[in-house]
């Protein structure tokens, strides 16, 4: 019977498939982070449990430390801090902890380091975990009490997603990006189309991807609603692995490279749900609410809720607009920015540092908005400064922070003030996530920059951003 | 867990479309290192002004709200970030079952592993029970029967997966139940050595 790659990875890791009961499924990898572990460790301890693989563990400290530097202030995210030093020590878990040298947002390094590799099942108490389907696997967010039961048995009772191929057909426009294809999807499926499901991202225009560009089309799964998302690996994956610290190296390689070759879904593989885009005619996208769905494009309006049928959507819209402080039928370029966020598990890696470094080299950021790089990984901010694209965004006027969550959500000290407007290239509007009262846009890398240049949304792709 | 047969309690509604769980319980709550006292900071910003006031135009702040154990909600609720807070919130400000068409995935699961009920309705279906909900009204919600008194006295039968329900009535830990696998984890471990091993990269 022919096989999606979801059927492979799922296959692989039964442990178990007790009748009516979920499956207890192997974890390949478990990333870890400070803000949803320590009730999981303490639960161990408590049941006088112990990590049963440490090694198949990796932690990192990313979503409240400071970008700035200098010592963490706030007695709290410290103590989280110091609890996730401590939990690891004990149960002898590898911390990538701040100053590390190869410390930064979980879904940065883990690919990075190579630990990322297709065909494993990989969690992650953080949604976001969906960014590593990008090589193949099947990575999905957990809570902290699967956190638990992941230390404790390396398993998971899981019950078997359905799956979507998400094929986007057709060229991508020049000056078009990843961002824009996966949020001009979710403008589409919806924030709860995904539901339930494993999304498998096909067509030509997935393969033409990098990695990096790949991860942020995977990266957003969740905001679609979806459990994971998926590209089948390729030589692009293969290329982007090999030499990384935790690949795999000679006669190991050559068999792994057998085994992944493997692993796509069969061409006559049924799945349980389709959905097709065309993005010949894709434009560069913003959000103009409080959820990822609300997009349009960046030449488009905001839109009318009155237009809207679905009386749950239209009251959602009108909520939305009211929050985000903007009237239906305004030109989304006539909207200023206060400040600009570049940076996220979503857009932080060295392609959307270049990519954002070539919009506003040799301009500057307008008057009156402030303008924050925080690269994804420690090794992506020393990679950034050997190209000398910290030296472009700072002559342009841009912060140059150290690598973290920062303004994706704002658990360090980068939050925007009431009412504040950001450009953000993060992944999700949902109101008050970047600060109380925040206005919260997502857009491309490339988008952002403009946007911080004009000091209002623009079009990335006219030449004239010019102040 | 302890087990969940069944409620009665007073029902809030909370009629509001792809409620995530960052409004749920924000960020700022999430550096706590304990599982208790979330209940405090359950919808924060929506619940409580600049200055720490009740907003009056929030529904959860209506009166005939206050320590209602039954909570009717919108589609796609708890949609977005994975934080178990947000179930340890609900529960914690006094929750013991949510009702709505549809919840996010990561969500509904957090609940289930901290026994806090999560019962899918149809809109439709959801919609009559609110109707007969108003005014601080009392409903049953029956786990083991698998239906939902209204406070009119209708019954409104509801689906479960079985397991689920299972594990619920006996207040199961199911991470002992995983480790009776041992024998069959272990056979795994040893016939799949895997690639990985974060211990060989050099951690600091």
């Amino acid at each position: 019977m022919p096989k999606t790659l979801l059927d492979r990875i799922w296959e692989r890791h039964v442990v178990a498939a007790p009748d009516g009961e979920p499956a207890l499924l192997f974890v390949d990898l478990h990333l870890i982070h400070e803000v949803t572990s320590p009730q999981a460790f303490e639960g161990l301890r408590l049941a006088g449990r112990t990590v049963r693989r440490p090694e198949l563990s990796l932690a990192t400290m990313d979503h409240n430390v400071p970008t700035e530097d200098g010592p963490v202030t706030d007695p709290l995210a410290r103590a989280q801090l110091e609890a996730l030093r401590r939990n690891c020590e004990e149960f002898g878990i590898p911390l990538f902890a701040t100053g590390h040298g190869r410390e930064g947002i979980v879904h940065v390094i883990g690919p990075e380091l190579g630990v990322t590799q297709p065909g494993m099942t990989i969690v992650c108490g953080d949604s976001h975990t969906s960014t590593h389907g990008a090589f193949g696997a099947l990575a999905f967010g957990v809570g902290t009490s699967e956190v638990e039961h992941v230390l404790a048995t390396q398993c998971l009772p899981q019950v078997r997603p359905r799956s979507m191929r998400v094929r986007f057909e057709g060229e991508l426009p020049p000056g078009v990006t990843a961002k824009d294809m996966i949020l001009g999807a979710i403008g589409r499926l919806g924030v709860a189309g995904g539901v339930g499901h494993v999304l498998e991202y096909t067509g030509g225009a997935i393969g033409a991807l990098s990695m990096e560009n790949r991860m942020t089309i995977c990266n957003m799964s969740i905001e679609a609603g979806a459990r994971a998302g998926m590209i089948a690996p390729d030589e692009t994956t293969f290329a982007y692995l090999e030499g990384r610290p935790a690949a795999p190296t000679g006669r190991a390689w050559e068999q792994a490279l057998d085994d992944w070759r493997g692993l796509a879904s069969d061409p006559d593989a049924a799945y349980d749900a389709e959905f097709l885009i065309d993005v010949s005619g894709l434009t560069p996208q913003v959000t103009w609410g409080t959820t990822p769905e609300m997009v349009v494009s960046v030449t488009g309006r905001v839109p009318d809720p009155a237009a809207l049928t679905d009386p749950d959507k239209r009251l959602a819209a009108e909520r939305a607009l009211s929050y985000m402080g903007l009237e239906p039928g305004t030109e989304m370029q006539d909207i200023s920015v206060d400040r600009v966020f570049i940076g996220s598990c979503t857009n932080a890696r060295i392609e959307d540092l270049r990519a954002a470094a070539a919009v506003v080299a040799g301009k500057r950021v307008h008057d009156g908005v402030r303008a924050l790089v925080v690269p994804g990984s420690a090794s992506v901010k020393r990679l950034a400064e050997e190209e000398g694209l910290d030296r472009i965004f700072r002559a342009a006027g841009f912060e140059w922070r150290r690598a973290g969550c920062s303004m994706c959500l704002g658990m360090n000290p980068d939050v925007l003030a009431d009412g504040e407007r950001c450009a953000s290239t993060s992944n999700r509007n949902f109101e008050g996530r970047q600060g109380r009262g925040g206005r919260t846009h997502l857009v491309s890398p490339q988008l952002a920059a403009a946007t911080a240049i004009a000091g209002h949304f623009v079009d990335p792709r006219e030449p004239a951003v010019t102040p | 867990m302890r087990p969940f047969r069944s409620v009665r309690g007073s029902v809030a509604v909370l009629g509001r479309a792809d409620v995530d769980t960052d409004q749920i319980i924000p960020k700022q709550f999430l550096k706590r290192i304990e599982r208790t006292g979330f209940g405090e900071f359950l919808f924060f910003d929506w619940r409580l002004d600049g200055q720490g006031r009740p907003r009056p135009d929030f529904e959860l702040n209506a009166r005939e709200c206050a320590g209602a154990k039954i909570l009717l909600a919108g589609p796609n609720f708890g949609c977005g970030s994975s934080r178990e807070h947000a179930a340890w919130a609900l529960q914690d400000y006094g929750f013991e079952v949510v009702v709505a068409p549809s919840f996010g995935d990561i969500f509904a699961t957090n609940c289930f592993k901290i026994g806090l009920v999560t019962i899918v309705l149809p809109q439709a279906v959801l919609r009559t029970l609110i109707e007969s909900a108003h005014g601080g009204a009392v409903a049953e919600v029956d786990l083991e029967r698998q239906v939902i008194v209204d406070p009119v006295g209708r019954e409104i039968p509801f689906e479960v997966d079985p397991f689920r329900r299972h594990c619920l009535l006996n207040g199961l830990d199911d991470i002992a139940r995983s480790l009776e696998y041992e024998q069959r984890i272990a056979a795994y471990e040893a016939a799949h050595p895997g690639r990985v091993r974060t211990t060989a990269l050099s951690a600091g």
